[in-house]
């Protein structure tokens, strides 16, 4: 016996909202290497979604597509479908079909886990920018999780910043003509599985994954001076798993992956605890520490970061009218003491207006990657207006 | 829902709450609560499996990253959304998440004649030490709410207004204001009619519900 009751606000509905942001980033110190920008990088982006739901919710669509226009770097300047999908839903059962984006995983510095979109590096190397999977999904919901199976038939290569561009790789490396372990081309179709659960404190998800790396493999190219990529096979299972108890969070993530015949372990864990009502206000203050592991041989493998690092964290949410929230962070390279340091701040300032900056910090170490960004730390503002 | 600050400003934000409420006592009851502004929040969702004397169960919902969080909620006292709600005075009314004692009949400002009842917060964690609830001597719902702080002190009150009666003889107020006499901030809490018998089972209040936005 049971109640539902809503308002009838919003049913079967469409949600146009287009968005407009102006951004400038300054890296104040003269670049690495030769072609490269010096100063600032203004950018502006038209973006925005669509929202589309039938009246008895069975069907939705949403579409969001993403142009950027750089200053600096024509690599920059770009236009994707982040997303342009048709979900339909019966019973239990729930198709997806067109360009979607999917996130798995708990931790918040890496999400070892996370495998079904390529990550958008040209917007910024951290890992939280998508391009859009054409996909097709078959979810079925059962009383203690849900199962999702995926075929994603066309890979996406990783757009990376151009020569003239900061925070890269020198040489440079060639984008648009991507050598494929698997059947030489983008269409050899990946295939992924998972299923994710509650019970009680704990939220989990399993997964299963075959078909093309999204890590590029760079390939030096000595003729041309540059670099060329190389997706490789790759082939894995993992698991994600939080613990939430009061203020406390556990999580964990660990994938055991074989990438073209290379096997080896990759995982995150650690811990976000939170301050509630610091000092009898209403701001919260999140801790969070998650070290991040990963056994590949480096000489065969794509360069990463993150073989034996610390993340600590700092969340400052004073949850005001504003949303405002400040997240600092930063990495260390227990090995080579390599530093990626961040600051992020956003606060809404008028009713359509939200205003963002983010200062990114890396010291000069030895350490592979954080090498080349040696001389790129840089702050950047953005201002996006809704309509 | 619009929040006002001392000097008047106001942040309008629209959401929507489906709610699956379970008949009789204890924990069950679940809600979904969905934004659609101000923009940059569009999208978000949160769900909340409702435990009396416990923390809830809480998962958000972040659109631009489609991430689907687990989050603590030991904090029922914290704001909720920014507003002078706190997550506590937006779950369901629960018997069981008070003891309660009878203080006398009052008659409101209004003219309407109340029942004075102290309200003293079963769940350790709670932001109150006691609460009066004023009930209304005819259709039998809250008109009131004075919330006193760890302190003692009368710091928040909420007024239940523009009651209507659906079939069934279920009651809902259409507008319930919150008032902060601490820093002159108000939240006001405007309700479209409701919907009730919304075709929507338990699936639709898990986890994987939480991005058909």
């Amino acid at each position: 016996m049971t109640a539902a009751a809503s308002p009838s606000y919003a049913s079967g509905s469409t949600r146009i909202t287009p968005e407009i942001a102006l951004e400038a980033r300054w890296f104040p110190e003269d670049p690495q290497f030769e072609q490269q920008f010096d100063g600032v990088q203004a950018g502006v982006i038209f973006s925005g979604d669509l929202r589309w739901r039938s009246d008895d919710r069975a069907s939705r669509v949403r579409v969001e597509p993403y142009l950027r226009l750089d200053s600096q770097d024509s690599q920059r300047s770009y236009f994707d479908i982040r997303e342009a999908s048709w979900t339909h839903r019966r019973g239990d059962w729930e198709l997806l079909a067109g360009v979607g984006q999917v996130f798995w995983g708990v931790a918040e510095s890496r999400n070892v886990v996370d495998i079904i979109n390529q990550f958008d590096s040209v917007e910024d190397f951290d890992q939280e920018e998508k391009l859009g999977q054409p996909m097709l999904r078959l979810g079925r919901r059962f009383d203690r999780g849900s199962l999702e199976a995926y075929y994603l038939p066309y890979f996406r290569e990783q757009r990376l910043p151009g020569e003239s561009g900061r925070l890269r790789v020198d040489p440079v490396v060639e984008t648009g003509n991507p050598d494929f372990e698997r059947d030489g081309d983008e269409w050899a179709g990946d295939l992924a599985l998972r299923y994710a659960l509650t019970m009680g404190r704990f939220d989990i998800g399993l997964h299963g994954f075959h078909g093309t790396s999204r890590e590029a493999l760079f390939v030096p190219d000595l003729e041309e001076e540059r670099f060329t990529t190389l997706y490789q096979e790759r082939s894995q299972i993992g698991i994600d798993a939080q613990y939430t108890h009061g203020p406390w969070l556990l999580k964990a993530e660990a994938v055991a992956a074989d990438v073209s015949g290379d096997r080896f372990l990759s995982s995150v864990y650690g811990f976000e605890y939170t301050f509630f009502g610091v000092t009898g206000s209403s701001t919260d203050i999140g801790v969070i520490v998650e070290h991040l592991y990963d056994d590949r041989d480096s000489v065969k493998s794509p360069i990463t970061l993150f073989q034996d690092d610390l993340f600590l964290g700092l969340r400052v949410t004073p949850n005001d009218a504003q949303d405002t929230e400040l997240l600092a962070g930063g990495f260390v390279d227990t090995e080579t003491s390599a530093v990626i340091a961040s600051i992020e701040f956003t606060r809404r300032i008028a009713s359509s207006m939200l205003f963002e900056a983010e200062l990114r910090y890396f010291n000069d170490s030895d350490g592979p990657l954080v090498a080349f960004f040696e001389d790129d730390s840089n702050i950047l503002f953005r201002l996006t207006h809704y309509f | 829902m619009t929040l006002a600050d001392r000097l008047g400003r106001e942040t309008v934000r629209e959401l929507q709450i489906d709610t699956l409420e379970k008949q009789g006592k204890g924990n069950g009851d679940r809600a979904m609560t969905r934004f659609f502004s101000p923009p940059d929040v569009e999208g978000t969702a949160l769900l909340s499996h409702a435990r009396i004397l416990e923390s809830d169960d809480q998962w958000l919902y972040l659109p631009a990253l489609r991430r689907v969080k687990r989050i603590s909620s030991s904090n029922k006292s914290g704001p909720f959304v920014g507003s002078e709600f706190a997550f506590e005075d937006l779950t369901a009314n629960e018997l069981g998440k008070y003891a309660y004692t009878y203080l006398g009949t009052e008659t409101l400002e209004d003219g309407t004649e109340v029942d004075k009842v102290l309200c003293e917060p079963l769940y350790e964690r709670s932001g109150y030490t006691k609460l009066h609830c004023y009930f209304d001597t005819e259709i039998y719902q809250s008109r009131k709410v004075e919330f006193f702080d760890r302190g003692g002190l009368l710091f928040k009150t909420l007024e239940l207004t523009d009651y209507r009666e659906y079939p069934g003889g279920y009651w809902r107020p259409h507008r319930q204001t919150m008032t902060n006499h601490l820093t002159g901030k108000t939240t006001v809490l405007n309700s479209e009619p409701y919907d009730f018998s919304v075709d929507l089972n338990r699936r639709d209040f898990e986890p994987a519900a939480l991005d058909a936005f």
